[in-house]
């Protein structure tokens, strides 16, 4: 059994307070030849307080080593459920980092911007190809501002209908960005249980579907990784009763050209393009959420949109009913770049066998596994697939095994979500690995369900290979230290 | 883990323990341990009316967030101002220093609801 993680150079970093000296600097300026002209004395600040000086090599070592201590897709396998933490291709990097991509200024005149306007609109068009909706939006700059642009223009249909609606029903297997954006739009969030089986119940939601309920977000698949079967009646339902239905399209990667959420009956949905169309993620973004929607809550799209003219493209900013500008200029372009360049790279075959071996991935591991882990919803998972610790032997919880993955050098992957699992490890291997990456990683997980049996010690202490040990995570957050201090 | 005799359970995990036309209200240890270490506890003001079923307050552990549930709808009279400096009692003394409000109860019929303590001992068996 192979295992990445071993005792190496690792190098120590202090704080850039820490390697401060005075009179270091990173510049080289000439004396100045003009007569200096003085601030008035008020606003001039006596002194700064321990502000560092360093050198340029003082500051490209520190941060070169910092950057040492990162763990990300490019350095191993990141199995982080429900963040899609798949390998995105160098290629869309370049792309995105062309020129006339990059430096395109955002109040060029649109006959100026002809090709970035045609790259958005093919995006466009593309995205509409793989959902099934009508209209689109790419303002949103992420996932969470998408489903806001989502539920915002869902408030304002209702609105120009009399409104009235003040409830939207969430199940537990939705992604916790669902409620708060529910709730910042002013609607009382009605939780909803899903089934034994792990997804929503047409019975339930008929249940609580009255003239009270603006509609339903629901994440499809859901965070078990398991595809809402019954979905198609339960979009009826809601539509029946003047409902609409808001789809969280983080998990698309697991449909794209097998299943269109807008054939589905769902009537507006995010894309996650940072994760289903590459662009590195994590660390803060930017992100791109852009919005696809049913013709009836088309006029309410974020203006302005990019249209279709005889001999171009331009920029629609005549949009009446729209909710408004979500985003400065037109969103996080770069994505988008990243995103059309992913598209025409794969094609619509390409697609489809990526969101394939999404699906076949999650499910040789839980193949692998199941019979030593306990797995609490038995039926085929699609990207995603969700064990419990409740077979873990020698008093080991899901965070003994997160620190252990972390000794054999692997990021863990997401643990005690969803909420409806009891010690919940959520792994979502996405389609970027091959088997012996999969394999190598199922190894460690199985040897470490053995180390627990019989050295839970192990695990207990575990991370042992990093540069720091298991962090009290509970005093970090009772009582965090946010400021350094000499 | 304990299961105090004298006290009424949701299947939500909050204890209500009912004295004339007051219920004090709390989570289970049950609930501490499914949580783990808490860490940030959010309470409702005096005089905030809760309905039962809905939530009237926060619990933050290392491994979520999660919300609070009315047993029982009424005004509250009292809440446990020290909880929320010493989050860390929710997990030490669950049914004791963790009380978390006092409800002055509307109807008392809501109380017929609630599990025993036997009851409550089962559905948590059933839950893992």
């Amino acid at each position: 059994m192979s295992r990445l993680g071993t005792r190496g150079l690792v190098l120590n970093e202090k704080l850039l307070f820490e390697l401060s000296d005075s009179g270091r600097k990173g510049y080289s300026l000439p004396a100045s030849d003009v007569p200096p002209a003085q601030l008035d004395a008020e606003l001039v600040r006596d002194t700064v307080e321990g502000f560092p000086e360093l050198s340029e090599v003082d500051v490209v070592r520190h941060f070169t080593r910092l950057s040492t201590w990162n763990y990300g897709v490019d350095s191993g396998f990141y199995p982080l459920g429900s963040c899609t933490m798949k390998y995105n291709p160098k290629v869309n990097e370049v792309a995105c980092r062309r020129p006339g991509m990059a430096n395109l200024h955002p109040y060029t005149p649109d006959r100026l911007a002809q090709g970035a306007l045609a790259l958005m609109y093919e995006l466009q068009e593309g995205l509409k190809e793989i959902s099934g909706f009508p209209a689109l939006t790419l303002q949103p700059a992420a996932g969470a501002h998408g489903e806001l642009t989502g539920m915002l223009m869902v408030r304002a249909w209702h609105e120009s209908r009399g409104g009235g609606r003040t409830r939207v029903l969430i199940p537990d297997t939705a992604h916790g960005t669902n409620p708060a954006t529910a709730a910042l739009c002013g609607f009382e969030v009605v939780p909803l249980a899903s089934g034994p089986d792990g997804v929503l119940n047409v019975e339930d939601v008929r249940a609580k579907m009255d003239d009270s309920v603006a509609g339903l977000m629901v994440t499809n698949p859901n965070t078990l990784g398991l595809f809402e079967s019954q979905i198609r009646e339960i979009c009826n339902v809601v539509h029946e009763k003047g409902g609409l239905v808001y789809c969280d399209g983080a998990n698309l990667n697991a449909l794209m050209g097998i299943a269109r959420p807008g054939d589905l009956g769902m009537d507006v949905m995010h894309f996650n393009m940072h994760k289903t169309f590459s662009t590195p993620h994590g660390g803060g973004g930017p992100g791109a959420g852009a919005v696809g929607v049913c013709q009836a809550l088309e006029p309410f799209l974020p203006a302005p949109l990019v249209v279709k003219t005889g001999d171009g493209f331009r920029l629609d900013h005549d949009r009446p009913q729209s909710i408004g500008r979500l985003r400065a200029f037109n969103g996080n372009f770069g994505v988008m770049v990243r995103a059309w360049a992913y598209l025409r790279s794969l094609g619509g075959e390409g697609l489809k066998r990526s969101s394939e071996l999404a699906v076949l991935n999650a499910n040789y591991i839980r193949a692998r596994l199941e019979e030593v882990f306990h797995l609490p919803y038995k039926q085929r998972s699609l990207h995603e697939v969700v064990f419990s610790d409740k077979n873990l032997g020698g008093d080991c919880h899901t965070l003994d095994l997160a620190k252990r993955l972390i000794d054999y050098g692997y990021h863990p992957p997401t643990i005690y979500f969803p909420l409806v699992v009891h010690g919940a490890i959520m792994i979502e291997p996405t389609e970027s690995e091959s088997k012996q990456v999969i394999d190598e990683f199922c190894d460690a997980m199985l040897a470490i369900a053995k180390e627990a049996e019989e050295n839970p010690e192990l695990l207990h202490e575990a991370p042992r290979c990093t540069k720091i040990g298991r962090l009290d995570e509970t005093r970090a957050a009772r009582q965090p230290c946010l400021c350094w201090q000499a | 883990m304990e299961f105090p005799e004298e006290l009424k359970y949701t299947a939500e995990h909050e204890w209500v323990l009912s004295e004339a036309d007051i219920a004090t209200v709390g989570i289970s240890d049950f609930a501490q341990d499914a949580l783990g270490d808490v860490v940030f506890v959010e309470l409702p003001e005096v005089g905030t009316q809760v309905e039962a079923g809905k939530p009237f307050g926060v619990v933050e552990s290392v491994k979520a967030v999660s919300d609070v549930y009315a047993p029982l709808s009424g005004e509250v009279v009292e809440v446990n101002a020290e909880l929320p400096d010493a989050p860390e009692m929710v997990n030490t003394s669950p049914y004791e220093d963790a009380w978390m409000i006092k409800i002055r109860v509307s109807d008392q019929a809501e109380l017929e609801s609630l599990m025993d303590a036997a009851a409550y001992q089962e559905f948590c068996e059933s839950e893992h």
